[in-house]
Parts: C-alpha cells; sequence; structure tokens
C-alpha cells in the first residue's frame, strides 16, 4: 500500500514556501516516513523549528507545532520536554539558526543530553535571506556578505555535537533518504540528545555565484564531499581532508539522560532518596 | 481570607508565592540581586514535582519558560535589568503567541552591567516596552514585602486571564529586605487561582487566535488533542503565519485592546494620607516606604502631604492620578530614576507642572531627602 503522507501533513499549507528543487521537501519525507515507524499518536508529538528556510518545517506537519525566534528551538524544546517528559520533542533548524545565533543552546542541550532529537538542515548558506555566509559556508565560496570570497573557517557540526556531549550524532544527506529515513528513527528512538546533521542543497542562494546553479549541480557536490563513515574510517588523514562521514557516527545508550535525572532530584527533594553525590555518578546514579 | 505570618526576604516571597500560585516551571539564570529567586524555587518546585532548571543563559531561561506555558504549565522566569534586555525579544514572541508567563524584575542600576548590587527603578520603561513592536505590556510594582508575595499571585491570574507575560518589578532594596510580612495562607491563594481558558468542544471547530476584538487567544496546553501553530510571525485564527492585511491589522490592535478595554480589571494603587492632603507625593516600590515616613513627619509639623502609590505600573492608574491632580496643585514624583514614571504622570494628568525629585547613584532615597524638596518646593 502507498505510504499516507497526507495523515502527517498540513495539507492546506501546501505548497511549500520552499524553491523549486530544494532538499528540505526531501527532509520532510523522511521525517513524516520515520515518524511513521514511531507508531506514537500525533498528539504526543512536538515539532519546534527556529527562523530561517528550516523554520517554516514545523507549519507543515501536522503535530504539536511552534515556530521560535532565531536560534532559540532547543531553548523552548528544552522547557516543553521537561514540562511534559513523556512526549516526543523534535527540533528542526538551519545551519545558521542552530550554530550561529542558537550556537550556545545547541551546545547546552547536547551537554545536558535532554532527550530531544535536534535535526540541522546543512545547506551551507543563510538561504532565505539571500545568501550570506552560515557558519558552515565552505572557505573561498561566494557569499552576499563575503563576496570576495568566504575566508570564516567552517564549523563541523557533528564534531562539535559529539564534543559538547551528545549521546546520538549522525550526519546523512538529503540524496539517500532512505538512509536518512532509518537514521531519523534511529535518533528519535534514541534516549539523550540525538543530533542528526543532514545536508542540503540550496542551488539557489549557496548555488547560484558558486557554480551549483542546478538542483543536480549542488547534489553532485555534496555527494563530492561525502562518504559513508565506514569507507571513510579506511582513509587515511590527507584523504579524510574535506571530506564528510556520513551514518550513525556516535551512539551512547549508557549516558545519563536530563529528565530522568531531574526526577532523582525530585526524589531527592520528597525524601525518597538522599542527596546526589559525586561518588553515584560513578555508578550512573 | 486566612492570613499568616512570616519572617522572610522579598526575592524569596516572590519564589513561594510563585509556587502558591499554582508555578510549576522555572527557568533562569543568575543574575543579581534576583538570583535568590532561584535559590528559593530550585528547592520548592521539585517537592511538588515541578522543575526548576538553571538554563545556559539569559535567553535559554526565557524561551524555556514560555515552552514549559505553551505545554500547560504556570511558569516564572526572574532576573534583573540587563536579563530583560536579553530576554526582550522573546518576550515579544510571548505578546505575540499570545503564552502567560511571570517575569519578576528585581531592579538593580543599569544602564549595562550598571551597579549590579545597588537599587534602582530603571527598568520603568522598559517594563513598558521591553521588546520592539506594539503590544501593551502588564507590569506590577511590589510596595512592601507582603506585596512581594501577593503582587507575584496576582501577577500569575492576570497572566492566564489576559494571555500574555505579566512583569513583577521588585528592586534591589526590597528585594533584599528581610523582615515580617502578613500574607494569604497557601490555601486561600489555591482558592483563588483562575486557570487560563480552554476550550473544550471538538477539535476541527478550534480556533485558538479566533477571538473577540478585546479578548485574549484560548490556547490549550500542548498534547491534549487540539493541535495547532505557534509562530512570532502574524498568524491567523488557527495560529499559522499570514501576510492578509486585514488579519495582520486586526491581530495587533486586538494585543493592544485586550488590555486597553479592560484597564478596570488591572487598575491597583493605594491612597496613603491623601483625603486631606495640599501635596501629593507619587512614589512606588520601595521608594514608597521612605515616602509614607516623609508623610508622617511631615504632617507632624503641618505640612498635610499624602502618597498616592500605583501598583499596577503599566497599564497606569491614570484616571485616578488625573483626579487627584486636578484638585493638588502641588504634585511631586519620587522615583529612583531619572523621570521615567514622571513622564507617565505628566501624561496622564496632562500637566507639565509636575515636581520630581530623582536619585541615580544607587542609593536609597531617605526620608529627610524627600521631606527637604517638599519644604524647598511648596
Amino acid at each position: 500500500m502507498a505510504f499516507n503522507y497526507d495523515k502527517y501533513l498540513r495539507l492546506e499549507k501546501m505548497p511549500t514556501l520552499w524553491c523549486w528543487g530544494c532538499g528540505d521537501g526531501v527532509i520532510l519525507k523522511a521525517f513524516v516516513r520515520a515518524i511513521e515507524k514511531m507508531n506514537i499518536a500525533q498528539d504526543d508529538i512536538c515539532v519546534v523549528s527556529g527562523i530561517g528556510c528550516s523554520g517554516r518545517f514545523s507549519s507543515y506537519v501536522d503535530f504539536n507545532t511552534v515556530h521560535t525566534t532565531h536560534g532559540r528551538t532547543v531553548a523552548y524544546a528544552t522547557g516543553i520536554k521537561l514540562a511534559r517528559p513523556d512526549k516526543l520533542v523534535v527540533c528542526v533548524a538551519g545551519d545558521g539558526d542552530a550554530l550561529a545565533i542558537g550556537g550556545n543552546h545547541t551546545i547546552h542541550g547536547c551537554r545536558r543530553n535532554i532527550d530531544l532529537t535536534l535535526i540541522i538542515i546543512n545547506n551551507f548558506i543563510y538561504g532565505l535571506t539571500n545568501s550570506q555566509t552560515s557558519p558552515t559556508t565552505p572557505r573561498g565560496m561566494w557569499t552576499v556578505s563575503q563576496k570576495a570570497g568566504n575566508i570564516d573557517p567552517t564549523f563541523n557540526t557533528c564534531d562539535l555535537a559529539i564534543a559538547a556531549g551528545a549521546s546520538f550524532v549522525a550526519r546523512e544527506s538529503m540524496i539517500e533518504p532512505k538512509k536518512l529515513e532509518k537514521s531519523l528513527v534511529k535518533a528519535m528512538q534514541h534516549k539523550g540528545f540525538s543530533m542528526m546533521e543532514v545536508l542540503s542543497n540550496c542551488h539557489i542562494n549557496l548555488g547560484r555565484k558558486n557554480k551549483m546553479m542546478s538542483a543536480m549541480a549542488n547534489l553532485e557536490w555534496i555527494d563530492s564531499i561525502t562518504v559513508s563513515k565506514k569507507k571513510y574510517d579506511t582513509l587515511s588523514e590527507e584523504e579524510q581532508l574535506n571530506l564528510l562521514p556520513t551514518g550513525v557516527l556516535k551512539e551512547d545508550t549508557e549516558a545519563l539522560e536530563y529528565c530522568e535525572m531531574y526526577a532523582e532530584i525530585q526524589k531527592v527533594h520528597q525524601g525518597q532518596r538522599a542527596k546526589i553525590t559525586q561518588a553515584d555518578f560513578a555508578k550512573k546514579i | 481570607m486566612s492570613i499568616r505570618e512570616v519572617i522572610s526576604t522579598g526575592n524569596e516571597l516572590a519564589a513561594i508565592a510563585a509556587v502558591d500560585a499554582g508555578c510549576r516551571f522555572f527557568g533562569g539564570y543568575p543574575l543579581t540581586p534576583s538570583s535568590e529567586v532561584m535559590h528559593v524555587i530550585s528547592d520548592l518546585l521539585p517537592k511538588i514535582g515541578g522543575t526548576a532548571i538553571q538554563m545556559e543563559d539569559e535567553i535559554a531561561g526565557i524561551c524555556c519558560v514560555i515552552g514549559a506555558a505553551m505545554a500547560g504549565d504556570r511558569a516564572l522566569t526572574a532576573t534583573s535589568g540587563p536579563g530583560v534586555s536579553l530576554k526582550a525579544e522573546n518576550l515579544g514572541l510571548a505578546q505575540m503567541t499570545e503564552v502567560p508567563l511571570v517575569l519578576v524584575n528585581v531592579m538593580r542600576g543599569g544602564p549595562s552591567t550598571g551597579l549590579p548590587t545597588r537599587v534602582s527603578q530603571g527598568d520603568v520603561l522598559q517594563a513598558k516596552n521591553p521588546s520592539h513592536g506594539d503590544y501593551k505590556s502588564i507590569t506590577l510594582c511590589a510596595g512592601s514585602l507582603a506585596e512581594c508575595y501577593t503582587e507575584t499571585v496576582r501577577a500569575f491570574n492576570l497572566a492566564d486571564r489576559f494571555m500574555q507575560p505579566v512583569i513583577v518589578l521588585l528592586d534591589e532594596t526590597i528585594g533584599h529586605m528581610h523582615g515580617k510580612a502578613v500574607i494569604p495562607t497557601a490555601e486561600a491563594v489555591k482558592e483563588g487561582i483562575v486557570p487560563r481558558k480552554k476550550f473544550d468542544g471538538p477539535a476541527d471547530e478550534y480556533f485558538p487566535y479566533e477571538c473577540e476584538a478585546d479578548e485574549p487567544a484560548v490556547l490549550n496546553p500542548m498534547f491534549e488533542g487540539y493541535r495547532y501553530h505557534f509562530t512570532g510571525l502574524h498568524h491567523d485564527k488557527n495560529g499559522f503565519p499570514t501576510e492578509e492585511i486585514e488579519t495582520c491589522r486586526k491581530l495587533i490592535q486586538r494585543l493592544e485592546d485586550k488590555v486597553a478595554m479592560h484597564e478596570d480589571e488591572l487598575e491597583s494603587y493605594e491612597e496613603f494620607m491623601m483625603d486631606d492632603a495640599d501635596v501629593m507625593i507619587v512614589a512606588y516600590g520601595s521608594v514608597s516606604l521612605a515616602a509614607k515616613e516623609t508623610i508622617r513627619n511631615l504632617r507632624a509639623e503641618g505640612i498635610k502631604a499624602g502618597l498616592f502609590r500605583p501598583i499596577t505600573l503599566w497599564p497606569s492608574p491614570a484616571t485616578k492620578m488625573k483626579e487627584y491632580a486636578d484638585k493638588i496643585k502641588n504634585v511631586l514624583v519620587v522615583e529612583l530614576n531619572i523621570g521615567q514614571y514622571h513622564s507617565e504622570v505628566q501624561r496622564a494628568t496632562a500637566r507639565l507642572d509636575i515636581d520630581g525629585l530623582f536619585k541615580v547613584n544607587g542609593r536609597a532615597i531617605s526620608p529627610n531627602e524627600i521631606a527637604a524638596k517638599v519644604k524647598e518646593l511648596y
């Protein structure tokens, strides 16, 4: 039987505001398919987005949805999750949203290891606002704010999330939607903070002055800079340079989750257990 | 109403009040001189199954509070002026999406880092318009230890009534003041809780932002079977972004009118020895305590002074102030800033000859200073 997308989409909001050929639509599709596999009622799911093209993601899916201020998705989602720890809360943000203006919330969400899924749609540019440099724009590329060529070093999103303490980190590109769907399911099923970077195209605003004016040209470039983690691990350091591994890069199922730890705090204050000490952490509370 | 006597501080009383008023979520960031609110509530909330979290910055502090409130919790954040500056954009989102929350601002000297440990009332105009755009703030100001409690309780009920942030202004003096306060019992406060309105009809007939021109949105908590959308963009009756001309105009006009048309529900002030007053002193917050002392002293010397103390600062008790100013020639506004409320008193009374005594060096104003000013002027 054909997959019923209609159940999860707000059809009256279609067509989307995204440009013709934008990868965000593919990611939306993969996300909806992944949600179906989660087998959770739509009422029990919350999708929080920020500002940018990715910010519109939340308005297209039929869940409890929040379109927040620029960069603050994880902070809003943290309040929602702590208020209702039994619900599935997913953040969708762009590279500028999650790594520039919202970088602080991203790293602290990872550090707390609170049970949220953060999907960072990385199109390497500020697409909505006409091609300004983002923290992931490759050096030497043209942007409207750096027409002489971008000199800013680029963030490696997944390395950042791993270093900050996220217990699940994966990278996929929208070129392989089936693989993306599988990783999204894993990310959402994971207990703890899961960061999922999804590489996507913006041939309109990244591509137009960087010789990738069609979606296909942009995707071919993404394809050329990505390689599966399995293959990546076999490469020399020199070969790894400028390549981004895809797949699940970190999965720690033992890490303590924040809401569960906070439940222990509640127990302390309710006289059901002794205060938490450093020694407790050695034995995982 | 059943009452109790407690010995406490203003900041602690604000925290206790929040919990008694049904607050179940606190998010914040340490900021002198407000931090004790977080210290106290982080012990109280987990005891009753609530949550208090110290976030990574002031912005995250308000964002998680808005998130918890969207999920249905009564929620609080506490900070001081620099924190309000940082929270401003997201206070705007709460105004726009009509999400209720309470923000306690324990004022210190500004601008910028200012005088972190010293008293000021420099955030009065900030409280009126913390964020860009048009909306109508509700700001309450505690003038005693007891009011740190009662005004915080009132703030939670008003936030749910008007579906927007309500700011409670304390100042460093009153926040750190330690003494006896007579306050309602927790049971009495609980009985007085008026929760936010909910829609309980069929989901397909629910339009959260479809309401009368002077009424707030009806926002059901998330996860209860009514799926809709929050956005800081101009939005339609379902909460979805729109640029439709009439919808945009109506929305912003309603954000103004839902408060402006119901100022009678918000108005709150104290009149102290005003019956026969020849001199009206207008003061609020901790300054009003000094003003009361001044008035007693002046009256002992035969000068008939009285105090008009706004408790709801925004919207201001304009009608009552004008009524007094129409019959009392000498009006003196005393405040710890350079005339932030003075301009409001001028506006409300339509008089440009309102006098002012302003102090901005981080020190409290003494009864003698006020008395000297009254004698100099009148």
